[in-house]
C-alpha cells in the first residue's frame, strides 16, 4: 500500500539527521500504534521553522509540497485517557497542536508528518507559521486560527476565514459551547413571554391577579 | 508611431496618480472596489471575490467564503464513523463517490481493513465515472462563463444524466450516493449494470469528439482563455495546488500514479500535462483526462471479477478503531482529497479533518487574476473548479 514512503527511512533516523544538522533542534518521534503506522516528528517551537526549511530545501527527499495542515485540541481528559492514570501531571496538561503532512512532488516521497505543540489551551497561544515556507499553509492556517484560536507568528494575513469577523470563540475547541441562539436580539416579545410565564404560575412573585 | 506620441493633441499619456483612498483625480479615475458575489451566477455558489479595479484591470482580489460553513468536522467528531459517510457526499456534491472513497480509504488505514477485489474494481469504475461527469460539467460551466449560454452545458448535462442514471441504479441516489463502506461497498452491482456501463463508456468518446469539434478550436474560447490566468509551475507546487490545474501547469503529479492506491497500479493510463498553465491548458487537460478515464473504465469493466463486495473482517456499524491516526488521500476530480483521522477507541473520531482540494486551490486565485480584466476573473475562477460545499465545509 505505502509504496511511496520507501524513499524516507524510519523516522528515528530522520530525527537524528535533523538533530545533527540543526544543533539543539531536539526533534523527537511521536509513535503511532495504529495499523496505519504513520509516525510523526515533534518539533520544538523555537526550531520548527529551521527544521521545516531543512526538510524542504536540504533533506534528500525535498519535501516541497505541504498537503495538509490542521489543528488538534488535546484536552486534559483526552490525554489522561490516552496516557493512563499513572501519567505525570505535566504530561496530561492540555495543549493545542498543529499537524502538517508533507509530500514531495520532485521525488514522490511522503507522507512525512510533523507536529508542533503549544504550552497550554488558553486563548493566548502562538505557534510559528509555515506559510513563509509553503504557501499552501496560508488558508489552512487561517482556518486553524479561526476554529482553534492558535495565533501564527509570521503569517502574512491572519484573519478569520470561515466564521464572521465579529464572531467570538473557537468552534473546534472541545469545550466550545454554542450559543442557544446566534441571532438573539432583545425584543418586546421577550417581556411578553416573561409576563405570560407568571400567568401560568400565579404563586410566583409578581404574578398577575 | 513616434510622431503620434509627440502629437500635442494626444498628450503624453496619463498624468494623474492612481489613488485608492477614493479621492477622485481630475480625470475621475480612482480605483473601484467591487464585491463579486456572494450571489453571482459565475461564482458557482455562495462565494465572494472582493476585487479592486483600476479601470477594468484587477489590482487586488481577496476571496471571501464561509457562507456555507456548517463545521462538518465538528459534526463528524460527534457522530459515529459510519454516520459521517452521508455527510461526505455533501462536501463536493458533484462527486460523492470519490468523497466516499477518500473517507473510507482513511478509515481502512486507521482500522487496518482490507478490501476485496470486486469492491476495488467497483470503486475504480464509480470514481472514473465521477471524473467523467465532473470534468464534462466543468467545461460546460466554463464555456457558459465565456458566454456560450446553454448549448454546451446542456450537452454536458445530457452525458451526465446517463452517468447519474448508473449511480441511481447502483446506490438508489443520483448525487448523494452514500455508497461505499469500510472494507468494501454497500451493495453489489445490479443485474445488467455492467452492460449499461459499457454502453455509456463506449458512447462517451464519440461525444467527446463532437464536443471538441465544437469547442477546442473555437475562436472565442481560444481568445478568452489562452494566456489568461497563467499559473507558474513553482507557484503551483509551493501553494499546494493539486489536480488538473497542477498538471495543466506542467507538474507530473497524479496521486493515482504516485500512491497507486486501490488497484490503480494495474491500469495502463497516461497523465496528460499542460505546457503554458493558462486557462486553455486547464480546459484541454480535462478533455485529455476524460479520454484516459475512458481507457481506465474499459480496462476495469473488462477485468472486474466476481466475488464478495465487503471484506468479512471489516466492520462498519459500531466501529471502534484502535488508538492511532491515519491520513488517506485520493486523486479526486478536483485534486487531492484527504481525510486525517485520530481514533481514541471510542465510536466517534477524536479528530476528523478534511483536506479539501477546492479550498486549497483557491490560494492562488489572486495571483492568477492580477493584471487581467474583471471579466477574465470569472473565467479563471471557473477553470479552478471549486464547489462551495467543499470549500466551506
Amino acid at each position: 500500500m505505502e509504496n511511496t514512503s520507501a524513499a524516507i527511512p524510519d523516522l528515528q533516523s530522520v530525527a537524528d539527521t535533523i538533530n545533527g544538522a540543526i544543533p539543539g533542534a531536539g526533534v523527537t518521534v511521536v509513535s503511532n500504534e495504529g495499523p496505519s503506522g504513520q509516525d510523526s516528528l515533534l518539533f520544538q517551537n523555537k526550531y520548527a521553522e529551521a527544521c521545516a526549511r531543512w526538510l524542504k530545501q536540504d533533506s534528500p527527499w525535498k519535501m516541497d509540497y505541504l498537503s495538509n495542515a490542521t489543528g488538534i485540541d488535546w484536552t486534559e481528559e483526552a490525554l489522561k485517557k490516552k496516557l493512563g492514570k499513572d501519567a505525570e501531571p505535566e504530561a496530561t496538561a492540555g495543549f493545542l497542536e498543529t499537524v502538517y503532512h508533507l509530500y514531495s512532488m520532485q521525488t514522490s516521497a511522503g507522507p512525512l508528518v510533523f507536529r508542533i505543540r503549544t504550552g497550554n489551551r488558553s486563548d493566548d497561544v502562538a505557534l510559528p507559521s509555515m506559510t513563509p515556507i509553503w504557501r499552501s499553509a496560508e488558508l489552512q492556517e487561517r482556518e486553524i486560527f479561526d476554529l482553534y484560536g492558535i495565533h501564527f507568528e509570521g503569517h502574512p494575513d491572519l484573519r478569520r476565514i470561515m466564521m464572521w469577523d465579529s464572531f467570538e470563540g473557537h468552534p473546534m475547541r472541545k469545550d466550545y459551547v454554542e450559543p442557544d441562539d446566534y441571532e438573539y436580539e432583545p425584543t418586546p416579545h421577550a417581556d411578553v413571554l416573561k409576563k405570560s410565564a407568571t400567568h401560568q404560575n400565579p404563586s410566583k412573585k409578581g404574578g398577575n391577579q | 508611431m513616434s510622431e503620434m506620441l509627440n502629437d500635442p493633441m494626444l498628450g503624453a499619456g496619463p498624468q494623474y496618480e492612481m489613488t485608492s483612498s477614493g479621492e477622485g483625480s481630475p480625470e475621475g479615475t480612482e480605483r473601484m472596489e467591487v464585491s463579486m458575489g456572494p450571489h453571482h451566477p459565475s461564482t458557482h455558489g455562495v462565494f465572494r471575490m472582493d476585487v479592486e479595479l483600476d479601470g477594468e484591470t484587477i489590482v487586488k482580489l481577496k476571496p471571501v467564503f464561509g457562507y456555507l460553513h456548517r463545521n462538518h468536522e465538528k459534526i463528524a467528531e460527534e457522530t459515529s464513523y459510519l454516520g459521517s459517510m452521508p455527510y461526505t457526499d455533501r462536501l463536493d456534491y458533484f462527486n460523492s463517490m470519490t468523497n466516499n472513497w477518500a473517507y473510507t480509504l482513511s478509515v481502512e488505514k486507521l482500522a487496518g481493513f482490507e478490501v476485496p477485489e470486486r469492491a476495488e474494481y467497483i470503486r475504480v469504475i464509480t470514481a472514473e465515472l465521477s471524473r467523467l461527469q465532473n470534468h464534462v460539467c466543468l467545461i460546460g460551466f466554463l464555456v457558459q462563463d465565456m458566454g456560450a449560454l446553454g448549448t454546451p452545458l446542456m450537452y454536458a448535462f445530457r452525458e451526465r444524466e446517463r452517468i447519474l442514471d448508473l449511480f441511481e441504479s447502483l446506490s438508489g441516489a443520483r448525487m448523494m450516493c452514500n455508497y461505499m463502506r469500510f472494507g468494501g461497498c454497500r451493495c453489489d452491482l445490479p443485474q445488467g449494470w455492467i452492460e449499461q456501463a459499457w454502453q455509456v463508456v463506449e458512447a462517451f468518446p464519440r461525444f467527446l469528439d463532437e464536443y471538441e469539434a465544437l469547442l477546442s478550436e473555437n475562436e472565442v474560447l481560444m481568445s478568452r482563455s489562452q494566456e489568461v490566468g497563467v499559473l507558474p509551475k513553482e507557484l503551483a507546487i509551493d501553494a499546494g495546488v493539486t489536480g488538473p490545474i497542477l498538471r495543466a501547469a506542467g507538474v507530473n503529479y497524479d496521486i493515482r500514479k504516485v500512491d497507486g492506491y486501490g488497484i490503480y497500479d494495474r491500469f495502463d493510463f497516461k497523465v496528460p500535462l499542460g505546457e503554458h498553465g493558462d486557462t486553455y491548458d486547464r480546459y484541454m487537460i480535462r478533455i485529455l483526462e476524460m479520454r484516459e478515464s475512458v481507457s481506465i473504465l474499459r480496462q476495469a469493466l473488462k477485468d472486474i471479477p466476481e466475488g464478495e463486495i465487503v471484506h468479512p473482517k471489516a466492520k462498519s456499524r459500531g466501529l471502534r478503531p484502535p488508538v492511532g491516526e491515519a491520513y488517506g488521500r485520493i486523486e479526486a476530480p478536483k485534486g487531492e482529497l484527504g481525510f486525517y483521522l485520530i481514533s481514541d477507541k471510542t465510536p466517534q473520531p477524536y479528530r476528523f479533518r478534511v483536506r479539501p482540494p477546492s479550498f486549497i486551490n483557491l490560494t492562488i486565485l489572486e495571483d492568477m487574476c492580477l493584471g487581467h480584466t474583471i471579466a477574465d476573473s470569472v473565467i479563471i475562477l471557473g477553470s479552478v473548479d471549486i464547489v462551495l460545499g467543499e470549500v466551506d465545509r
